[in-house]
């Protein structure tokens, strides 16, 4: 096989077409990705919305707001049956975990009563702080059905009502403060 | 050299991982799970076969001094590629809100690029030969590859999970360093130890 | 400080080798000797420092704006590749030895996963240029002080007896093993 010569001329045009023809076919495959790619991103997020409040007809994922709150935000999504708001989704942080940061997707009836609460993103450890998944343990149930106004979200060592995980006092203090950001959030300005 | 040697040297004899020590990060980077594994050096294998034909063609038009810069941005493009594909497609969550297989991979889906396995085989193998051979040749490595993921994989969900490709048969948990970044570094060191005891036997035999 | 932070976890609780698994192959392939790993470590530096630089620029200025985002693997791997060019015909020029010394492994720089890896987390954690120099040099001082600490290993390990199954690479995966458990010891420093 001959090889062509390596002119400046024939350098700079092979790169060039080279650069070209995969722009173009990047750009071709994009436009025909990029539907379905937004679709599995919101569905994502309206999956995890549907985990954690009561059961809505809207698209909660394009109902978005944020709420200052300790120099991040809180998220909130809308979730409505009709006319009716049925809950919110919070999607709050706590920079005290174990591993760094926690995000949990707290979802809230329009009374402020928490309804579930799903982990977003942790790095725990695993056998020990991730007992707050619900994949692993029921240890996250105990938050469900309580108000905050009348629930103290602190552990139970700390004067509040949470029982800790197990040799897991940060991660468990982490994901009260975390809850408890959301709460403080939807009072200040989340219920919209 | 026939065809049949050329498909098969990818697993054993010429083994990407076990023997020639290639594309490691993506090996320790992505072997949590057995299907992480597996999807992990399937992805990288198509990104092989393509660049390995795709190269093989166009090859002689590429005057040497470029052809380096010319194959990355091919083998690029071709990473972009799986990369649309995969969080178009593969990107939904699990049933208890687990992470997607596109998130699970992460940041190893674009690294496939600099996966030395991928230049090195365009450079030695498919500018220099046909596009049949190439094929197979990108075939059989990515393959080989994708064998070497699943088999890490395996041990380490086995070992660490009490699972295989998501079926628990323990409850509870397992061996939990295996699952995290230490025990794929003990894990590999030991199946590698093992892979050289079985050539040693086969070879005195 | 919050740039403390981002120093910490970039070197100790998130270590680009021994806990986010990026350049394997250099630090196992350049770590039997010490001068050669700290020669190593000094190239990756300067190498990921500017790449991040350039890169952050090339995604700001020119990606972004012209919605071509989905160029990012092609053109931040050519930046590399480029910039990793440069720096063989500087150091060819500054230092011959260190050239020799390094062999084929200055090219590999282009493959290395790290400088990539990194390139891409910036722009995954929404850094701002000043953040992504400091964690583009923290990751790189991390980088080093695995490289060095298991080469400084290695070396003392030459004069251990080793069974015959596992010389050579099987060791070093268990030494790196060990290696990455005491740096879980640096979780919940932050």
């Amino acid at each position: 096989m001959a090889k062509k010569e390596s002119t400046f001329t024939n350098m700079l045009l092979t790169l060039f077409i080279v650069t070209l023809a995969s722009s173009a076919a990047l750009g071709f495959v994009y436009e025909f990705t990029k539907e379905p790619i937004s679709i599995a991103k919101s569905a994502k997020k309206n999956l995890a919305i549907e985990r954690v409040t009561p059961s809505f007809d809207n698209n909660p994922g394009n109902e978005m707001f944020g709420v200052p709150a300790d120099g991040d935000s809180v998220y909130f999504y809308i979730a409505r049956n009709g006319n009716d708001t049925v809950g919110y989704a919070a999607e709050t942080y706590s920079n005290i975990a174990f591993g760094g940061t926690l995000k949990l997707l707290v979802g809230f009836l329009p009374d402020g009563t928490v309804k579930e609460i799903a982990v977003l993103e942790h790095k725990e450890t695993p056998g020990l702080g991730d007992k707050m998944l619900k994949s692993k343990t029921n240890w996250s149930t105990q938050f469900e059905g309580e108000n905050p106004s009348e629930y103290t979200l602190k552990v139970k060592k700390d004067g509040g009502d949470v029982d800790a995980i197990t040799a897991s006092t940060i991660t468990s203090r982490a994901y009260c403060d975390a809850v408890q950001r959301a709460y403080d959030a939807l009072e200040k300005g989340g219920k919209q | 050299m026939n065809q049949g040697r050329n498909f098969l040297k990818g697993f054993i004899k010429e083994n990407p991982v076990f023997v020639l020590f290639l594309g490691l990060c993506p090996t320790l980077g992505t072997t949590g799970s057995a299907l992480n594994g597996l999807s992990m050096g399937l992805a990288t294998t198509f990104v092989l076969v393509l660049s390995n034909v795709f190269i093989s063609v166009f090859a002689r038009f590429i005057p040497d001094k470029v052809r380096i810069p010319s194959y990355i941005v091919i083998i690029a493009s071709f990473v972009t590629i799986v990369d649309l594909l995969m969080s178009a497609y593969t990107n939904t969550p699990g049933p208890h809100g687990e992470p997607s297989l596109y998130d699970n991979l992460g940041i190893f889906i674009p690294l496939i690029v600099v996966n030395c396995i991928v230049l090195g085989r365009a450079e030695a193998f498919a500018s220099k030969n046909s596009v049949l051979s190439s094929l197979l040749d990108g075939l059989g490595i990515g393959l080989g590859f994708a064998f070497a993921l699943t088999l890490l994989g395996t041990v380490r969900e086995v070992l660490g999970n009490g699972s295989v490709f998501g079926y628990k048969f323990i409850t509870g948990d397992g061996i939990l360093i295996f699952i995290m970044a230490p025990g794929a570094f003990l894990a590999l060191g030991y199946l590698i130890m093992i892979m050289n005891k079985i050539k040693q036997r086969t070879a005195k035999v | 400080m919050e740039y403390i932070i981002i120093i910490i976890s970039a070197v100790f609780v998130n270590n680009i080798v021994l806990s986010q698994f990026l350049g394997i192959c250099p630090f196992m392939g350049v770590s039997n000797k010490v001068d050669t790993a700290l020669g190593m470590s000094g190239a990756v530096t300067f190498v990921m420092v500017i790449a991040t630089i350039v890169t952050y620029l090339l995604q700001q200025y020119i990606l972004e704006p012209l919605g071509i985002g989905f160029m990012q693997t092609v053109s931040y791997i050519l930046v590399i590749a480029a910039l990793v060019q440069l720096v063989e015909i500087i150091l060819k020029k500054v230092s011959p030895s260190l050239y020799q010394a390094l062999g084929i492994f200055l090219p590999l720089i282009t493959t290395n996963c790290t400088i990539l890896g990194v390139a891409i987390l910036t722009f995954q954690k929404d850094y701002n240029l000043a953040e992504g120099v400091v964690f583009a040099f923290a990751n790189a001082v991390g980088f080093g002080i695995a490289l060095v600490t298991f080469s400084g290993i290695r070396e003392q390990l030459e004069l251990a007896e080793i069974p015959a199954g596992m010389r050579g690479v099987p060791i070093a995966f268990i030494i790196a093993g060990i290696l990455a458990m005491a740096f879980m010891g640096f979780a919940n420093i932050v």
